[in-house]
């Protein structure tokens, strides 16, 4: 394939969702300017570009670089990305600007992701529930959390399938560094919906309560490249540790103090290996799978990796 | 909740033969809070270790009050450990623990000047834990991962310097740079003892085989 045949069919590409127009055209175009005007070839894609843009009351933003990419979920981390996802709507939130026509969560088998729609891209609406397939759609990026916005080159087709849609799951594996206040025997706030944890029997809502015991862990597992936050909860404080909540309260009570139960649990998990999985809550990860890591390791893979180096 | 606990230190790992030689330290601004970085001679910073090891001896050396000092040994050397009354729960177990015994241990690196001007460093540790075998293996691999990361990324660096037409794009590593500035040692000899850790590792692998 010539070169001009080549930037002919990028463009055509950019452009065949949104005009009609052959790959021959854009080609005539290109070779009248590159042979007859002799434009280089960079200036006259630019060019070329633009007519079509005008054609198709575009703005040049609205064009991705090159095709977009399918993509999961998973897949987004990076901003500024054109991609294409296939995706169910789990959530439509109230847009708070007018510029927002839509807002809402995405999900696909590997996670889930804010997406915005532009009220100026004039695009179909979509529907909680429903399975789409978005060309076209470009990564954003905030505070670390991505997202993706549809614009008005997005193609949005509504799919006849039911898709899964994970979780954002993550698995660390490191060592328990620190177990942090707030762990072991606490009590929760007794009123509805509420469950916060009592500083000194207040609840920071309802102020002093009779409150209800609880069993949790808030740990540090550090694999001595990133310190991630976990929580245990009340199961997985019990498996983890093999003391029940009543036991805990027989603790408790026969010490007259409720912080013999954490200074039991640090002693048995501080400095000790896990594999741990589960969701992501913000900066937490919550303990859904634990796993003690006290098998024997294998150093011959690294002892062929430290002597080829 | 506290600023300190939403950007929590990483805790580094390094052999004892690296940690010994981290004998420069900095702070990354001039607010007095600012934390203390020990830097790693196969360049990166550390304010805060997880080591694990056998304690093989433990002494106080307080004069008027109790003052402990624990050795733990690695493959490539030996941590000091230094815990006193703000360290109660460490100087407690170090106070309590018959050695031999093997120990995690997850701490802060602390410098001092030794009369003759040279530099030693040590572990001020946040708490001790006692620990088995396996823990002990499962840290020796990590650590040599950990530290075989290191070195490749400072010598990938290092070749980018060497090679001047490339510099623009030469990938920038500050503490490799910070650590070729202030170091005389070079890497090869933290590979050396990589190297050391994996093979008395596997040797024990071999003796229980044929035991």
């Amino acid at each position: 394939m010539s070169d001009v045949r080549q930037h002919a069919d990028d463009i055509h590409d950019q452009f065949s969702d949104h005009i009609d127009v052959s790959v021959d055209d854009v080609e005539d175009r290109l070779t009248t300017l590159v042979d007859e005007y002799k434009v280089p070839i960079d200036e006259a894609r630019r060019s070329v570009t633009n007519h079509y843009l005008e054609e198709a009351g575009l703005d040049r933003e609205d064009l991705s670089s090159g095709s977009s990419e399918a993509a999961q979920v998973e897949d987004v981390d990076e901003p500024e990305q054109w991609i294409d996802l296939t995706a169910k709507v789990i959530e439509l939130w109230d847009p708070r600007s007018d510029s927002v026509a839509q807002v809402g969560l995405l999900g696909d088998p590997t996670g889930t992701i804010k997406f915005t729609k532009w009220a100026k891209s004039d695009l179909p609406a979509l529907e909680e529930g429903g399975v789409y397939e978005l060309r076209n759609v470009v990564t954003d990026e905030y505070q670390g959390r991505y997202s993706v916005k549809l614009n008005s080159t997005t193609v949005i087709e509504e799919l006849d399938e039911e898709i899964e849609v994970g979780d954002d799951t993550s698995e660390i594996e490191g060592a328990l560094v620190d177990m942090q206040s707030g762990s072991g025997l606490i009590k929760r706030c007794p009123k509805e919906d509420c469950t916060r944890v009592l500083q000194n029997g207040r609840c920071n809502e309802h102020g002093e309560v009779e409150g209800e015991f609880d069993l949790r862990i808030k740990a540090v597992v550090d694999d001595g490249i990133d310190a991630h936050e976990v929580i245990f909860d009340k199961d997985a404080t019990e498996n983890l540790t093999g003391i029940s909540l009543e036991e805990a309260k027989d603790m408790a009570m026969d010490a007259l103090d409720t912080t013999v139960v954490a200074d039991e649990i640090r002693d048995q998990i501080v400095g000790t290996y896990y594999r741990i999985e589960g969701p992501t809550f913000g900066r937490y990860v919550l303990a859904d799978d634990v796993e003690e890591l006290d098998g024997p390791v294998d150093a011959e893979q690294l002892l062929i990796r430290a002597r080829s180096m | 909740m506290s600023q300190s606990e939403l950007t929590r230190e990483v805790a580094r790992r390094a052999f004892a033969s690296e940690f010994n030689d981290s004998t420069y330290t900095f702070k990354e601004s001039d607010d007095e809070r600012a934390p203390n970085y020990a830097l790693l001679p196969t360049g990166d910073r550390a304010n805060r270790v997880f080591i694990v090891g056998t304690l093989t001896e433990t002494e106080d050396v307080g004069e008027d009050s109790e003052y402990w000092r624990g050795r733990v040994v690695d493959p490539t050397g030996t941590f000091f450990v230094y815990a006193g009354q703000y360290q109660p729960e460490a100087a407690s177990v170090l106070r309590d623990t018959e050695p031999p015994a093997y120990v995690s241990i997850v701490g802060k690196p602390r410098t001092y000047e030794t009369d003759d001007g040279s530099v030693n460093v040590s572990v001020r540790p946040e708490s001790i834990a006692i620990v088995d075998e396996d823990t002990r293996s499962r840290w020796v691999v990590e650590t040599a991962e950990r530290t075989l990361d290191r070195i490749e990324a400072f010598e990938e660096w290092e070749a980018e310097q060497e090679a001047p037409e490339s510099a623009s794009t030469a990938p920038t590593n500050e503490y490799a740079q910070m650590a070729r500035e202030r170091y005389d040692s070079p890497v090869v000899n933290y590979r050396n003892d990589v190297i050391q850790a994996l093979e008395s590792l596997e040797e024990i692998e071999d003796t229980e085989a044929t035991a």
